[in-house]
């Protein structure tokens, strides 16, 4: 009895080392890809900047006052960084706008797609692809190069007479807009046709002959089954829409500060690590609460649908 | 006898570190980018037996901040005059003393005993120049000499002044405009200067980088920008010209230094003397389109440079400039709320 116990105890204990040792891989993957690097730039928010860079190693709440409170340099009053937040909300907008733009144009795209016949259809998802084979960068100077003022759609617009003047697109926050929502399209596409191609046609058809009208088709049919896909879609457009920082520099002139300007000041001219290291975790808390938002939403839907 | 020592333990660490695959020597330079005549390197390896191998960066915090985490594996840097003290107080370059180096006497006796080095224990001149503006005078005829360009723009130029993003610079130049001191932390002069460039900012299209292509393509019309930069843009269009701002235009100036922890130190000792010789030091000029500061080195300049305005800063302008300076930490973190409070 004993030695059965014995040995099915030592059978366990192997196991679970056998365990341990088949997952360290992953788990020192995590650590040293995602926790290990957070981790410090979260010890490096609590810091003190140094005199030119780096941080000095003393503890310090200022850098995440000042995320949200400054300092008035000329009457010493405390009050909202008026100039954060409006950089915040901006990204927030422009990140919003992006996604529903590329919503606007995904959704038909793949809808489109999903409806061709089963051969074309690999044809249209190459196609969508293809884009992804060419740099960020390179991508965002060929938008430059298609809007600035001596650029297609200028030439284009004026030599055919339509306006005397070039419009000025590059530079506005309708550059970046066209950017982001060119460089982001195919994330979109991407996951709705996911959905859009596992959809049961049949039940479109069932509609029309409940006399339903297209748009009712559209909004009560097609739009809720394919739910998850529109909303795997929105995430992955919106959080690298609000942390993009080759798009607005490249397109935006650097006028008005994105997010990553804000973040980059402070590792460079700035000289405020700290800050800039609380800057970034920010950034991901307004993600993971756009996060908490969607899945809430998109668990209760379920329920209701049930 | 220090140095000495130190000079004896590199060069047997590089002799550790390089061993016999390497045995012909390298050099890592660690540069701003677009700055190193490819020509001259190849000169310099041609006649070392050298391999010089050539990293970017793009800004002094840059460098310093990636150096100063150690084993950067970088021999040469080229920092600026703002940023040379706070590499020699941090020790992080050896003492090469070029100022006994054989070529040394060709240096330009301006730029012999600079404030930011003095005696030139560390440092080589590699270029020199000024902050001003451009402008396209095909769109605006008037005076250019002047920060109203940007500051307080011209009608014919609204809404297509570019304002290159440097933090010092522009903190400087409208600081200068109200007329106060270079790195004033006077609250009273701030205040001037924020509500200056708040309201300045509407007329400008943008705060880039990019000034040399974007004049070209037309757009921008004018830009505040570096000297060399203008030079560029004449040379292709030259209806575009550069101004001294009266108000007060800011010199400066980037220096060849050794890093401490340099691997081949001694290669980088020989390139600190080849660069001062005047024909290698016009090449560098012919290339990043800047003065360099060895006397001599002009006849050797392509014909373009020798005597251009960009270059070679006009009599009527020079008690206008003023060599820019490392401000404060005090005064730094006021123009960097005045910064972000612009920019939002």
């Amino acid at each position: 009895m004993a030695t059965a116990e014995e040995i099915a105890r030592a059978a366990d204990r192997r196991d679970i080392r056998n365990r341990w040792y088949l997952s360290a891989p992953a788990l020192l993957t995590i650590f040293f890809a995602a926790v290990g690097p957070l981790a410090i730039v979260l010890v490096y928010s609590f810091l003190t900047p140094g005199s030119y860079g780096d941080v000095k190693w003393q503890f310090s709440p200022e850098a995440w006052v000042s995320v949200l409170f400054e300092r008035d340099i000329f009457d010493d009053t405390l009050s909202l960084a008026g100039a954060h937040i409006s950089i915040f909300w901006r990204s927030v907008k422009l990140a919003i706008i992006t996604t529903l733009i590329t919503l606007a144009l995904g959704f038909p795209t793949a809808y489109f797609m999903a409806t061709r016949s089963e051969k074309t259809r690999d044809l249209w998802l190459f196609l969508i692809t293809i884009p992804f084979w060419t740099n960020l960068l390179i991508r965002t100077f060929a938008v430059l190069q298609i809007i600035r003022n001596e650029g297609i759609v200028n030439t284009v617009l004026m030599k055919l007479g339509i306006v005397s003047a070039p419009i000025q697109i590059l530079y506005t926050d309708v550059a970046i807009l066209i950017g982001m929502a060119y460089v982001y399209l195919p994330l979109m596409v991407l996951p709705v046709y996911a959905s859009m191609e596992k959809l049961d046609f049949r039940l479109v058809e069932a509609g029309y002959d409940l006399y339903a009208s297209r748009w009712q088709v559209l909004r009560r049919i097609i739009f809720p089954l394919v739910k998850p896909g529109v909303i795997a879609g929105s995430i992955l457009v919106f959080i690298p829409a609000i942390g993009a920082y080759v798009t607005p520099s490249v397109l935006g002139g650097g006028k008005n500060m994105m997010l990553s300007n804000l973040i980059e000041l402070q590792f460079g001219q700035g000289r405020n690590w700290p800050l800039g290291s609380a800057l970034s975790i920010t950034v991901m808390l307004i993600v993971m609460v756009a996060l908490l938002v969607y899945v809430r939403n998109a668990g209760s839907q379920e329920v209701r649908h049930g | 006898m220090n140095s000495r020592l130190f000079a004896a333990t590199a060069a047997l660490a590089l002799l550790a570190a390089t061993g016999l695959a390497r045995a012909e020597g390298a050099l890592n330079i660690y540069n701003w980018g677009n700055y190193t005549n490819p020509d001259v390197i190849k000169k310099f390896e041609e006649k070392y037996k050298v391999k010089v191998t050539i990293t970017d960066y793009d800004s002094n915090d840059t460098a310093l901040a990636k150096v100063r985490q150690g084993g950067s594996g970088f021999d040469i840097v080229v920092p600026s005059q703002t940023h040379l003290p706070i590499w020699i107080q941090e020790g992080l370059l050896l003492e090469t003393n070029p100022g006994g180096m054989e070529n040394f006497k060709n240096i330009a006796p301006e730029w012999a005993n600079p404030d930011f080095d003095p005696g030139r224990k560390y440092s080589v001149p590699w270029a020199w120049g000024t902050v001003g503006v451009v402008v396209n005078t095909d769109v605006y005829k008037g005076d250019i000499n002047t920060w109203d360009i940007v500051f307080k723009t011209p009608d014919e130029l609204k809404g297509k002044v570019n304002v290159v993003p440097e933090m010092k610079d522009v903190m400087t130049a409208a600081i200068r405009y109200v007329g106060g001191e270079q790195c004033t932390a006077d609250k009273e002069v701030l205040k001037k200067v924020r509500d200056l460039l708040t309201a300045a900012k509407p007329n400008w299209i943008a705060m880039e980088y990019g000034a040399v292509d974007k004049m070209g393509a037309g757009d921008f019309k004018a830009s505040s920008t570096w000297n060399g930069a203008g030079l560029r843009i004449r040379l292709a269009h030259p209806e575009v010209h550069y101004g001294y701002p009266k108000e007060g235009f800011t010199y400066w100036s980037d220096n060849v230094v050794v890093l401490k922890d340099a691997k081949n130190a001694e290669n980088a000792k020989l390139f600190q003397n080849f660069i001062m010789d005047p024909e290698v030091a016009a090449g560098l000029s012919a290339y990043h389109r800047y003065a360099n500061g060895v006397a001599g080195s002009e006849k050797f300049m392509p014909a373009e440079m020798r005597d251009a305005p960009e270059i070679v800063v006009p009599a009527e302008a020079k008690p206008h400039g003023t060599m820019a300076l490392m401000c404060s930490e005090e005064a730094d973190t006021l123009y960097k709320k005045i910064w972000t409070e612009l920019r939002k």
